[in-house]
């Protein structure tokens, strides 16, 4: 296989007559070790940079411990809860495996927001790289429904008004909203057809993602990496093999991302789940406090915060509009930052806004788990969220278009070895 | 397509024969894709068993004044409420122009059978159950995003953009009565 790029020039040379005889047929030998061992790398990446590598990881794990949850697990409203508590109690090291997919779907989550945060923050969405940075937002819908369905399936009471709320979340949609409601359904309200066909969606969708992760590394692999420094890899000076330097970079991190991991898992499996949802589901009753799981509390907040109508567009859908607009517009960020200069490292007054960005998406999620007739810092939790929903398009729709235009940029430097290694006196 | 033939009908200034071939193969694949994908897609709509649970009767007799309950009618909650004179007077008494999506109280209930609220019990927002006797207006508070519903089912705030729904239902007796 051979890509477009210029970088490499290929470092393989086949040494036995099978070697030889295969690289000819098939040269997998010669695309490993040009892709995974010998890619030049930035030597200048940093910590935040081993979450792609943690991802990947945290994927394998996911499908691992998934497919042999589904040796036991029946997806049937009468036998759904008690096979997870089956799983958990009689399954030989079920205990353990149930607890590692369970904590691991969080884990997922808690590396992909610091892999979409280092991306924001140096501008690593901006070109030549929009098409991987669209992939990797493609691959952030995804998880966010797989780990939806996923979270369907042990059939409690947080699992079932889920899939009631985020269901109806399409029921906004004017005319062919309540046609697409009973077909997402099976049924006028979530019941056994349901299940069934998000535990059929919740085992396809990682496999669709693992895919979605090919392309997006071969979308990497044509430009190479952006770095720390934003300024594009000039000469072989600047980068370093990925294999030792990364590969053992990544393991390291990923050992250490392990640690909390593990934790999690022995400690304290259900500390980031519900008590609600060892209930099984009922149809009759809603529990009184209903949250989503930790992850998805920022765009759930916003969901929540459009309470009023808008012209002809009744505070339902404008909650819907929000929500997804919220997802969407992360598409078009490549296009909406107008900054010549890619890292915020070089951009003191949007880094400011950046940490902002990032403080205003915490609150959000601290907003989203609130009670929705609650205070927080003397604000009700409706008009906070609503300052907080203003604050995150305004940094996509004003900050990233708008501050190109008033900023002083930071002098960068000629190249990343001169950053690294300091001025060359030649 | 480089050969011979081919060259000498691209440079025809008119579409040609081949050209109308092209499309109208292309077409009838598209259609046959979309006849095939059809069914694959329509396997997830309601099934002949869930279709079936239609209509229901329920005998009202047992439920005291102030006393509700939530029967399911086609897998959905459905509230019986049987009010009293107080929340039906104050039901009456809100002025249509404070409403968000108005309706009378009369309109929400039968005729000669105004003690009688029957709703779907899902809120109108996304879905969730409210809880009774409770909230600003003395009918109903969605626990999820925090509507409020007055005595009539009706939304007085937050974020739900319609009233709670009434089932088609009639009053076979009056303590008899048939949904859906």
């Amino acid at each position: 296989m051979t890509t477009p790029d210029h970088n490499i020039h290929s470092t393989y040379q086949p040494t036995s007559g099978f070697e030889r005889w295969l690289d000819e047929r098939l040269p997998i030998v010669r695309f490993g070790k040009e892709h995974l061992l010998d890619f030049p790398t930035p030597r200048n990446l940093n910590y935040w940079w081993t979450f792609g590598a943690i991802l990947v990881f945290m994927l394998t794990v996911q499908i691992v411990t998934g497919i042999v949850l589904a040796m036991h697990y029946v997806p049937n409203v009468s036998l759904a809860f008690d096979s997870v508590e089956q799983i958990r109690r009689d399954v030989n090291g079920g205990r353990i495996l149930q607890a590692t997919h369970a904590v691991g779907a969080s884990m997922f989550f808690f590396a992909l927001y610091i892999h979409m945060g280092r991306n924001l923050y140096f501008g690593s969405y901006k070109a030549p790289r929009e098409i991987l940075y669209m992939l990797g937002v493609l691959l952030f819908t995804l998880v966010m429904a797989t780990a939806f369905m996923g979270y369907v399936l042990p059939w409690g009471q947080m699992s079932f008004w889920a899939a009631t709320v985020i269901t109806n979340i399409f029921a906004a949609i004017p005319v062919v909203g309540q046609p697409i409601l009973e077909l997402l359904r099976g049924g006028f309200a979530v019941d056994n057809p349901t299940l069934n066909r998000f535990f059929s969606l919740h085992y396809l969708l990682p496999f669709v993602i693992a895919a979605v992760v090919v392309l997006h590394i071969w979308a990497l692999h044509v430009p190479g990496n952006n770095n720390p420094t934003g300024v594009e890899v000039k000469s072989s000076r600047d980068t370093v093999a990925f294999h030792p330097y990364y590969t053992m970079k990544d393991l390291l991190a990923i050992v250490v991302f392990c640690i909390p991991f593990a934790w999690f898992v022995f400690m304290a499996p259900d500390i980031l789940g519900h008590p609600d949802n060892y209930v099984m589901a009922n149809s009759q009753v809603t529990p009184t406090h209903i949250v989503p799981e930790w992850y998805f509390l920022p765009f759930y907040a916003i969901l929540r915060a459009i309470d009023f109508n808008i012209l002809f567009i009744d505070s339902r859908l404008g909650g819907v509009i929000f929500f997804a607009g919220s997802i969407l517009i992360l598409f078009f960020v490549p296009w909406l930052d107008r900054s010549p200069v890619r890292s915020g490292g070089y951009r003191p007054v949007f880094k400011l806004f950046y940490w902002l960005f990032v403080v205003n998406f915490l609150m959000l999620a601290y907003l989203g788990a609130a009670p929705a007739d609650g205070t927080v810092l003397g604000l009700s939790v409706p008009t906070f969220s609503k300052i907080c929903t203003f604050y995150y398009f305004f940094y996509f729709l004003i900050v990233l278009p708008f501050l190109p235009r008033f900023e002083t940029y930071r002098p960068l430097p000629a190249s990343i070895s001169e950053n690294v290694l300091g001025r060359t006196h030649s | 397509m480089a050969n011979q033939p081919d060259l000498a009908l691209q440079e025809s200034p008119h579409s040609t024969r081949r050209d109308f071939l092209y499309v109208a193969s292309g077409a009838v694949g598209a259609v046959a894709v979309a006849g095939a994908v059809w069914p694959l897609i329509n396997q997830m709509n309601p099934d002949a068993s869930v279709r079936a649970l239609a209509s229901i009767e329920f005998d009202l007799s047992a439920i005291e004044e102030g006393q509700s309950v939530t029967i399911k009618w086609r897998g959905l909650p459905v509230f019986v409420r049987h009010r009293t004179a107080a929340e039906i007077e104050e039901a009456r008494a809100v002025p249509l122009s404070e409403l968000k999506d108005p309706a009378t109280d009369a309109e929400r209930t039968k005729e000669g059978h105004e003690q009688w609220l029957i709703m779907i019990a899902n809120c109108t927002h996304l879905g969730c159950v409210p809880v009774g006797e409770s909230g600003d207006y003395d009918g109903w508070l969605c626990p999820c995003h925090g509507s409020h519903y007055d005595t009539a089912g009706r939304i007085r705030k937050g974020p739900a953009p319609t009233n709670l729904v009434l089932p088609e239902y009639e009053f076979v007796s009056d303590t008899l009565v048939q949904i859906g």
